[in-house]
């Protein structure tokens, strides 16, 4: 039907710009594992014939890295879970029940995606203070972990509930009714039947509050003040950046570190992600 | 819709804990961002050695009479525009192009693209600074070679423009796959004899698409825009990181980063707060558009 000149013409240019795309993901990979003398060279060849592990070693060897990679895994899995679930239950309340305020909160939600939580940054900032001193509750305060989980698991919310009603919706009612008639109580069919049949939509709402939370730099910048040992990577990767010349192949190899666990996420769970996005959309 | 419903419970059970971290950590952090935007809040009432005193629109008239503001504001606002149209223009070309290929270099793309959005903004931004590194980066030796001497050694964050350029490249590297993934999928709902009657009357690829596709494909192509629009108007990071603050003498400050710099490094929360709802009150004006338009299309919420 369609020429194959024209197509082979399509198909070049969809390789190169897969190229180009891919390039800055090669070029961080091939400084990370150069020796440092051809890291920080004119040259700036796009390959190395000595490929070494002494960034990853630097990397590694720096005080605590290890525990900023746990920090971030930890913050980014609770906060993953916890939205989750907390989402999972409000969608099955907006798509499942009919009450008033229904519309009314559906459109809240979609407002509060809107919020720029940069935004809230600065009462954030205040509110977790009096959380830790005020209220005494260990692991809230400034300075925690939970200081970076809460925000997160807030701002994850407003779109995993978004997303997951169309998840939810897709599973027939009669299904339901059917359940209810075999005598299976509410809460056996809330989180034996209907979350196993959602659990594909969870999984692709994950990698955003996954990736958001992961990615999180201005949080953990500006609550994260003196207790360094609850840093989270972000901070460890710019402490190769020095006023007497940045160490490029230690920020190329911080930098792999931690694109990595997303790329794995991401590749894992992409089909899940483009059909859930198409759930989202037609909603 | 009976549902779980006729089985007694209440929707507001299943909604507690939704609403509790809502109303906890973002409604009320609103509030107490309006109401911080009203008072004179810096060090000294933070630490108590002053205390608060009411501004009344006082934080905003020195917002609106400094004249960095609205030059920030402006900038902002532009630079969003060219990263969404950017963006948009990139995401549909190559969704278009997607349809018109074999498998093999169909997955090549998506998993190129896949890579580029699953890049945490903060490590995109350092390698987009290493690539177009003066000294040892690999797009300036390229260009020389290709005859460009001007670009030898170029430095591309000490020019405003440039600077702008170069983080406008990485932030449409890193969101067009959403915008293509997403505009793809709408496109392979289209059913296929409304495209191939189109090709069969001999219409050009710019016209299918401008005449069939674009239409077919408004609902998909509101949403991506306004995400586009939501996230490249707060884009924080890649201008911290990328322009280490807010470039040479601010010149590349967008409204994030500089109630950011206002807030927490010249302890001014009163003005910072300000900036941060004007930046709320600009988002929820797009919002209202956006639900404006998605009634007009007769969607059901």
């Amino acid at each position: 039907m369609r020429r194959p000149r024209g197509r082979l013409l399509a198909e070049s240019v969809a390789l190169l710009c897969a190229a180009a795309v891919a390039f800055p993901l090669y070029w961080m990979v091939l400084s990370a594992f150069k020796p440092e003398d051809e890291v920080l060279s004119e040259d700036a060849r796009p390959w190395t014939a000595h490929p070494t592990l002494d960034a990853f070693r630097r990397v590694f060897g720096q005080q605590d890295f290890g525990r900023y990679l746990g920090n971030s895994l930890l913050v980014a899995v609770v906060v993953v879970v916890a939205s989750a679930l907390i989402a999972f239950l409000a969608a099955v309340a907006v798509t499942r029940f009919r009450f008033r305020f229904r519309t009314t909160l559906l459109v809240m939600f979609l407002v509060a995606q809107m919020v720029p939580v940069e935004a809230l940054t600065i009462p954030l900032f205040f509110l977790m203070r009096d959380l830790g001193d005020v209220t005494g509750v260990p692991g809230v305060g400034l300075n925690t972990l939970g200081s970076l989980i809460l925000p997160h698991i807030a701002f994850s919310l407003p779109f995993a509930i978004w997303m997951l009603r169309g998840f939810v919706r897709a599973v027939p009612e009669s299904l339901e009714e059917a359940a209810y008639l075999d005598g299976a109580s509410r809460a056996r069919f809330l989180w034996r039947i209907l979350f196993p049949l959602v659990f594909p939509g969870l999984v692709a709402t994950s990698v955003f509050s996954f990736i958001s939370t992961w990615n999180d730099f201005l949080l953990a910048k500006s609550f994260i003040i003196s207790a360094t040992e609850n840093s989270t990577l972000p901070m460890a990767l710019l402490v190769f950046f020095k006023d007497e010349g940045n160490d490029w192949g230690g920020i190329m190899a911080a930098s792999t570190v931690m694109t990595i666990p997303v790329l794995v996420f991401f590749v894992l769970v992409q089909r899940g992600l483009v059909s859930g996005l198409g759930g989202a959309v037609k909603d | 819709m009976g549902g779980t419903g006729g089985k007694g419970g209440t929707p507001w059970l299943h909604l507690a804990p939704a609403l509790v971290v809502l109303g906890g950590l973002l409604v009320y952090p609103v509030y107490e961002l309006g109401l911080i935007s009203f008072l004179e809040y810096t060090q000294a009432q933070v630490s108590g050695g002053e205390p608060t005193s009411f501004q009344g629109l006082g934080n905003y008239r020195a917002l609106f009479t400094d004249a960095r503001f609205g030059q920030v504001l402006l900038t902002t606002v532009v630079f969003a525009a060219a990263c969404v149209v950017a963006t948009l223009a990139v995401g549909c070309a190559l969704a278009v192009l997607l349809t018109r290929i074999r498998a093999l270099p169909r997955l090549a793309l998506t998993l190129a693209a896949l890579g580029a959005w699953a890049t945490p903004a903060i490590t995109g931004s350092t390698v987009w600074v290493f690539l177009f590194d003066p000294d040892f980066g690999p797009v300036d030796k390229a260009l020389s070679r290709l005859g460009l001497s001007g670009f030898d050694g170029y430095a591309w964050t000490y020019d405003r423009y440039s600077a702008f350029a170069l983080v406008l490249l990485e932030i449409v590297w890193c969101s067009f796959p959403f915008v293509m993934v997403t505009v793809y999928a709408g496109i392979r709902a289209i059913p296929g004899e409304v495209l191939e009657a189109a090709a069969l009357d001999g219409a050009s690829q710019w016209r299918i698409w401008r005449d069939v596709m674009a239409p077919m494909l408004r609902p998909v192509l509101v949403v991506v825009t306004i995400q586009s629009v939501i996230w490249d108007f707060k884009v924080f990071t890649q201008i911290y990181v990328m322009t280490n603050g807010g470039g040479i003498a601010g010149q590349n400050l967008t409204l994030n980063v500089y109630a950011y710099q206002k807030a927490f490094a010249s302890s001014q929360y009163g003005l910072g707060s300000a900036i941060g709802v004007v930046m709320l009150l600009i988002l929820l004006a797009v919002t209202l558009g956006y639900l404006r338009l998605l009634r007009r299309q007769g969607e059901e919420i």
